[in-house]
């Protein structure tokens, strides 16, 4: 019977200095082949110097329709910004 | 919490109207999924499919320049393939049903690439005018509302500048060459001017499902709009070669401040859509043999992973 290969998630650096970003998704039989795939389907033009995959089914992901009780919390929050604190203006570099 | 009172349907339609765009795992209407689906596979299937005709000369450019850009070019062609069946595959649909679709002559593809390349000169002027006038169809892509799709837009379009460019290159080479070549040009142009602005897809007024892309975001112009933004910037491109838009009632119209041109021949248009045109049957046996014809190199592809994996358990053990 004719299997699909399973899919996985690219990662690509761009330059030292830079984290790794995710940049999509490929086929691939395995790891191996799918930094393979990975370079020849999202670097053909410099766009990086390290490339993680991982296999999708591994990646966890939190649900949207739960968006609220899980996100929300953080908008009352405000004194977690600088800009609640209330300085006078001759304060510099703070 | 006036929300709660919206059905889900017209949530949706708020998150859209607010410029939002939607990700994988939200919810959306089944229709929304199911025109994504084919909108997106049905643009992987013309990248796939567009390689053929090109493939067909790259033994034969007439010069290394020439072909090892046509490789690049063709090249970048199965990676944006990729890209959007990636894109399509987050909707729920797998590789696998996608190439079903595919060979079968379930989906459709773009209808331009049914159209023979006869002439080198078809190269110059399918870069030239069809990813011309794919690249207008894109930019606009790049702002549709579904996030994957328009993310491998913005991918696909910073790549395919470099498509069209070379294929002007090769007209104003054949341009400037002796008069059997700029003949040739002009001949590539007679045959692929109307093919090419029939890509935008049928009159605003006969395309029913405009009015409810428009809604969603998917599609922020009219194939009209479309059509008549490419006429407008690629006649001073043809004038710039010295070659004549194959349309004689094509003139500039000062009042709108647009070339007004002359009328599409549909019925041209719905018969090769239907399978008809010279080269539907061809690229669907080519594909369908390239897909068989790996085939054995994915089953074992599959069996050697398969097979590390065993034998990594079996030293553990």
């Amino acid at each position: 019977m004719n299997k699909e290969w399973p899919i996985w998630e690219v990662f690509i650096r761009s330059k030292n200095g830079l984290e790794h970003r995710h940049c999509g998704s490929l086929h691939a039989a395995d790891a191996e082949m799918a930094i393979q795939n990975a370079r020849d389907v999202y670097t053909r033009r410099q766009e990086g110097v390290s490339v993680w995959v991982v296999e999708s089914k591994n990646i966890t992901a939190s649900n949207p329709t739960k968006n609220g009780e899980m996100f929300e919390p953080a908008a009352d929050k405000v004194y977690r910004h600088p800009t609640f604190y209330v300085l006078p203006d001759e304060i510099k570099h703070m | 919490m006036e929300n709660k009172t919206l059905s889900l349907d017209d949530q949706f339609q708020e998150r859209i109207d607010r410029g939002e765009n939607i990700e994988a795992k939200d919810w959306m209407p089944e229709k929304y999924r199911k025109t994504h689906i084919r909108q997106i596979s049905q643009h992987g299937h013309s990248e796939i499919i567009g390689m053929l005709p090109e493939g067909n000369w790259i033994s034969r450019a007439p010069s290394l320049r020439r072909k090892v850009a046509l490789l690049a070019k063709v090249q970048d062609e199965a990676g944006h393939g990729l890209y959007l069946y990636s894109a399509a595959e987050t909707l729920g649909i797998s590789r696998d049903e996608l190439m079903e679709q595919l060979n079968s002559g379930k989906a459709k593809y773009s209808s331009i690439f049914n159209y023979p390349t006869v002439s080198w000169a078809d190269m110059g002027a399918v870069g030239w005018l069809v990813d011309g006038a794919a690249i207008i169809n894109q930019v606009m892509l790049t702002k549709t509302s579904y996030g994957p799709y328009a993310r491998a837009m913005v991918r696909i379009c910073k790549e395919e500048s470099f498509h069209q460019r070379q294929g002007y290159e090769i007209m104003l080479s054949l341009c400037n060459g002796a008069g059997v070549q700029k003949a040739m040009a002009q001949d590539a142009l007679n045959r692929w001017w109307w093919p090419s602005i029939m890509m935008f897809g049928p009159r605003d007024e006969e395309s029913p499902n405009t009015e409810q892309s428009m809604k969603w975001k998917i599609k922020k112009k009219t194939n009209d709009e479309l059509r008549q933004q490419f006429v407008d910037q690629t006649v001073p491109q043809a004038e710039i070669l010295g070659l004549s838009i194959p349309d004689k009632d094509l003139k500039w119209n000062e009042e709108r401040g647009h070339y007004d041109f002359g009328i599409i021949d549909w019925e041209e248009f719905w018969n090769v859509v239907k399978g008809n045109g010279l080269m539907n049957e061809k690229r669907l046996k080519d594909r369908n043999a390239a897909w068989d014809e790996g085939q054995w190199v994915r089953n074992a592809a599959l069996a050697y992973s398969e097979k590390q994996v065993e034998r990594k358990a079996k030293k553990i053990a």
